[in-house]
């Protein structure tokens, strides 16, 4: 009984998760503008976004800034998650912890005020920065760096911190050991923290909010506002393009890892049989 | 305890004085030892978990730096140097090997930090390598290496470069009992063949009896005795090291005669002659130390005044090659008893409940004072 | 450790690891703390028609500080913000619970199944994940509209003569909130679960526990630190979530996320836009201090 009870509860929440979605890509194709009533097949949905000016201005600048966000995130969270597993105890480990900590659960809105007002204050007192790409890169970059961090930190605990110390044995300075043993054996983290990160980035409307100015309007805020008036088809376009990339870059990625780990299995098997022969 | 010192030889390569190593302000994981070790022989440390041997290991790798006390290597002062400035290689208990690299780069790891020429290089490896057997195995991952040819691995890694001072932490740990032993004789004769000096540190006296040259028993922080595998066996210096190796039984006892060749001493259980002299004076306390194997066994009464005791085999363990007896004396006290089976099992053999007698010979017997 | 004391020592400060433990400091110091620093300064500031004084004054060779309480007052005064942050806390509160009765049997179920079913059921879960969280939630808009697609069908099957009212009310909201925080809850609750020793589940049995029993005796107390964390992750950012209210709530549906918006962006009092974001703060301080000891990854101990 167990068991039906365990499958059905799992179906319908796959169902209840995968609805809206769903929808967003039938509707894409749907020829009426009041998007629920289906009237039709079409592709002018499609047609029409790619079009339009202010969806790709807005996509252009959501990718460079994801890109970079992911990339700063990345480095700092190395960083940090470095410091806070290797360096065992130092005066104000306690505050850095937290820090890195806060803004995994912190609301993107008191961030993005927080650091509204930091800017604003640094503009009046040192004439900048002005509001643009860069400074919501700086809110981005925060919250990545906190995600990156718990990516990454996960990661290194699990690597035998005798490797590190094997390399010194061996005749490595500290930094050749990063470099050389290191870096290597996290590269997997690095790149996981890099996508989560990029997508954090691209998917956020609020820090874009706040921290946008003229010119630098990202595709969520696009989005966000169109959204508020109403239904619109070019936003289902949108969505499906999305969906799709996403969709193909999740189960590829899947895949890798599935046979990676695979191959993996088979030649450890392997090395034993090998011996006991 | 009184610092031990080992041998003074002037073929002295390395020379630990007063080191002491104490985490936190209060922990004592050293406990102010000094030694000595010479060129190329084999020293090992052993003590059971949490006695500091492998603190001291990684003192001399350069893991840790000494609370006080000095390190010399060659002469040359050691103690702050970093673990990449020192001509000392380690071979670690997981053998830490690079999961990203090949066995061939792995080996090559610490000789591409020299900056060797690329051919010089290479022919270092490939020695190497062969040396441990493994050469057709240059291109391979760690992973698709058995327990056994990753420790060869690790082993060829930690010789590459040819380092002054080779530290083992616990090389058999990882391996099962079969493979254990022949690993042991494959180690030394490597260790030999390359003529390096070499320090391990294991729990296991068995290693470190059948490896070494010179042995230290440590406990909490100190050296409990240092000497040859034989001497710490047979001429321990205390109760606590006559019970760290192998098996032994202890009579606690008085001195009755105490003359320069020979001495007596009155223990409940019965009476032992000993054939040598001690520094020590009549009525003193001591203790007996008699290992289990030094022991006979007979269903008469033996013909002498001392050195035998009477009875019953309350517990039997055949291993195969050998058979332990605990033999209940008339005190209470557990006698343990080890006979090698010379020959197979018959009617005759001792069984649960007989009545018997065991006797020693009167230099089989160690007088401990501490 | 070993990084500690075998680095050589170069002018006391400027070792090269004070300056490695430097550079995420000062990043993470000057994003995260110094900006709230910033914020509590100005929500005890006095607002002027354009610019807003600070509560540091310097005159005469005299530095004064002048706290000004009055956003303060005002917030405690003023029942409707009383009230928002009281909603706000309800939703958030409310979100979490459905989230763990739907999120646990799932990740409980996931993390029981067979090993490839498993690692496909978590891309499944991880998928919508990655796809943007905006336009999920556009989706439901078009799901829940009065034309919608839920009333649609409804319509269809006979089950209703009108269609069911459901955008900006609270049932939309929180489905909304709901459908957005479920993967944050399920995550965390698979990562212990998945941890768990079945044979600990076989131990209860054998000592004749029921399967009722089991869950509850064993399987919950030992799965705490999952439960724990994935409400944490899933209550903190819905108290101050903004989007999801925005486009599934309505004028009853009181968040306070909204009202600091709009006492930003419309009514552009940033004292009071600050004060504002200090209570919330406040608010969510025992639950991020809770979280933070829970997260485990950035511990001490266990540190190599």
């Amino acid at each position: 009984m167990k068991n039906l009870f365990g499958r059905s509860w799992l179906i319908a929440v796959f169902i209840f998760l995968y609805i809206p979605i769903v929808t967003l890509v039938v509707y894409s194709f749907n020829d009426s503008r009041l998007s629920t009533v289906w009237t039709g097949f079409t592709f002018k949905w499609y047609v029409d976004a790619a079009h339009d000016q202010e969806l790709i201005d807005g996509l252009i600048i959501s990718l460079k800034l994801a890109f970079m966000s992911g990339t700063l995130s990345v480095i700092f969270g190395t960083f940090t998650a470095f410091v806070l597993v290797r360096y065992g105890r130092f005066k104000g480990r306690g505050m850095l912890a937290s820090m890195a900590n806060a803004p995994l659960v912190m609301p993107d809105v008191i961030v993005g005020i927080s650091l509204l007002l930091m800017l604003v204050a640094m503009q009046k007192w040192l004439g900048f920065p002005e509001r643009g790409i860069g400074t919501i890169l700086l809110g981005h970059a925060l919250i990545g760096t906190s995600f990156a961090t718990v990516v990454i930190i996960s990661r290194l605990r699990e690597i035998d911190h005798h490797l590190e110390e094997a390399a010194m044995d061996l005749g490595c300075k500290p930094f050749q050991v990063f470099a050389l043993v290191t870096l290597p054996l996290i590269a997997s983290a690095l790149v996981s923290a890099f996508l989560l990160t990029f997508t954090l980035s691209f998917d956020d409307v609020v820090i874009a909010a706040f921290l946008s100015g003229p010119g630098s309007t990202t595709l969520p805020l696009v989005i966000f506002s169109r959204a508020r008036l109403g239904l619109d088809p070019s936003i289902n376009a949108v969505a499906t393009v999305i969906i799709v990339v996403v969709s193909v870059g999740v189960i590829a990625s899947s895949l890798y890892q599935l046979r990676a780990g695979r191959r993996r299995q088979r030649e450890v098997a392997e090395a034993y049989a090998q011996v006991k022969n | 305890m009184a610092p031990v010192i080992a041998n003074t030889d002037p073929d002295v390569l390395l020379r630990i004085e007063g080191v002491s190593k104490i985490f936190d302000g209060v922990v004592k994981a050293v406990d102010n030892v000094s030694l000595s070790v010479s060129k190329g022989e084999i020293f090992a440390l052993v003590g059971s978990s949490g006695c500091g041997k492998s603190t001291l290991l990684r003192m001399l790798a350069g893991f840790e730096t000494p609370t006080s006390g000095r390190i010399y290597l060659s002469g040359q002062d050691i103690t702050d140097l970093t673990p990449y400035q020192r001509p000392v290689n380690m071979m670690f208990q997981s053998y830490a090997l690079f999961p990203h690299l090949s066995v061939w780069e792995n080996v090559a790891f610490g000789l591409r930090r020299d900056g060797l020429r690329k051919a010089e290089l290479a022919e270092r490896v490939d020695a190497m390598l062969s040396l441990v057997q493994l050469s057709k195995y240059g291109k391979r991952k760690p992973h698709q290496l058995s327990g056994g040819q990753q420790q060869r691995v690790a082993l060829a890694r930690s010789l590459a470069k040819r380092p002054t001072l080779l530290l083992l932490d616990e090389p058999l740990g990882a391996l099962d009992k079969k493979l254990r032993e022949s690993t042991q004789f494959e180690l030394v004769n490597i260790i030999e063949q390359v003529g390096v000096t070499c320090v391990l540190v294991t729990h296991d006296q068995e290693e470190a009896m059948t490896m070494a040259s010179h042995i230290a028993v440590m406990d909490e922080g100190y050296f409990l005795q240092v000497g040859t595998p034989d001497e710490v066996y047979e001429v321990p210096n205390s109760r606590l090291v006559a019970s760290f190796i192998g098996n032994v039984n202890i009579f606690e006892g008085k001195v009755d005669e105490d003359e320069p060749d020979h001495i007596t001493v009155r223990c409940p259980e019965c009476t032992h002659y000993v054939g040598h002299g001690i520094s020590g004076v009549p009525g003193m306390n001591v203790g007996v130390a008699l290992r289990p194997e030094k022991i006979q066994l007979s269903a008469q009464k033996p013909n002498k005044a001392h050195n035998w005791c009477e009875g019953e085999v309350v517990e039997i363990a055949y291993f195969g090659a050998h058979t332990t007896y605990h033999i209940k004396l008339d005190t209470g006290m557990n006698l343990k008893v080890q006979q090698a089976n010379l020959t197979r099992k018959t009617a005759d053999d001792l069984t649960w409940g007989d009545r018997v007698f065991a006797h020693w010979t009167r230099d089989a017997m160690v007088v401990l004072t501490e | 450790m070993m990084f500690k004391s075998i680095l050589p020592r170069i002018h006391g400060l400027f070792t090269v690891r004070n300056l490695v433990i430097a550079v995420p400091m000062v990043w993470l110091f000057a994003l995260a703390a110094a900006p709230l620093l910033l914020v509590l300064d100005i929500s005890l500031a006095h607002m002027n028609i354009t610019s807003v004084s600070s509560l540091w004054h310097w005159a005469d060779d005299e530095l004064t500080l002048k706290f000004n309480f009055g956003n303060y007052l005002y917030l405690g005064d003023d029942s409707l913000y009383f009230k928002t942050y009281l909603s706000s806390l309800k939703f958030a509160a409310v979100t979490t619970l459905y989230c763990l009765v739907l999120g646990y049997p799932f990740a409980y179920f996931i993390a029981r199944a067979p090993a490839h079913l498993r690692s496909v059921m978590l891309m499944l879960v991880m998928l919508p994940f990655w796809t943007s969280f905006l336009l999920r939630i556009y989706a439901w808009k078009a799901l829940l509209a009065d034309n919608g697609v839920v009333n649609q069908g409804l319509a269809e099957l006979g089950l209703v003569t009108s269609p069911l009212h459901m955008m900006h009310t609270s049932f939309s909201l929180t489905i909304g909130m709901v459908y957005a925080y479920l993967p944050f809850m399920v995550l965390p609750l698979y990562a212990t679960l998945v941890k768990l020793d079945g044979r600990m589940l076989e131990a209860a049995a054998d000592l004749g526990a029921s399967p009722f029993k089991t869950f509850w005796l064993v399987t919950v107390p030992l799965t705490k630190r999952g439960i724990i964390a994935g409400s944490l992750l899933v209550f903190i950012p819905a108290f101050g979530e903004y989007v999801i209210p925005e486009l599934l709530g309505g004028p009853r549906t009181l968040m306070i996320a909204r009202v600091l918006w709009d006492e930003f962006f419309s009514n552009n009092d940033w004292p009071m836009a600050s004060a504002v974001t200090i209570v919330m703060i406040l608010l969510i301080l025992v639950p991020m201090a809770l979280f933070n000891r829970y997260n485990d990854e950035t511990k001490l101990g266990d540190k190599s």
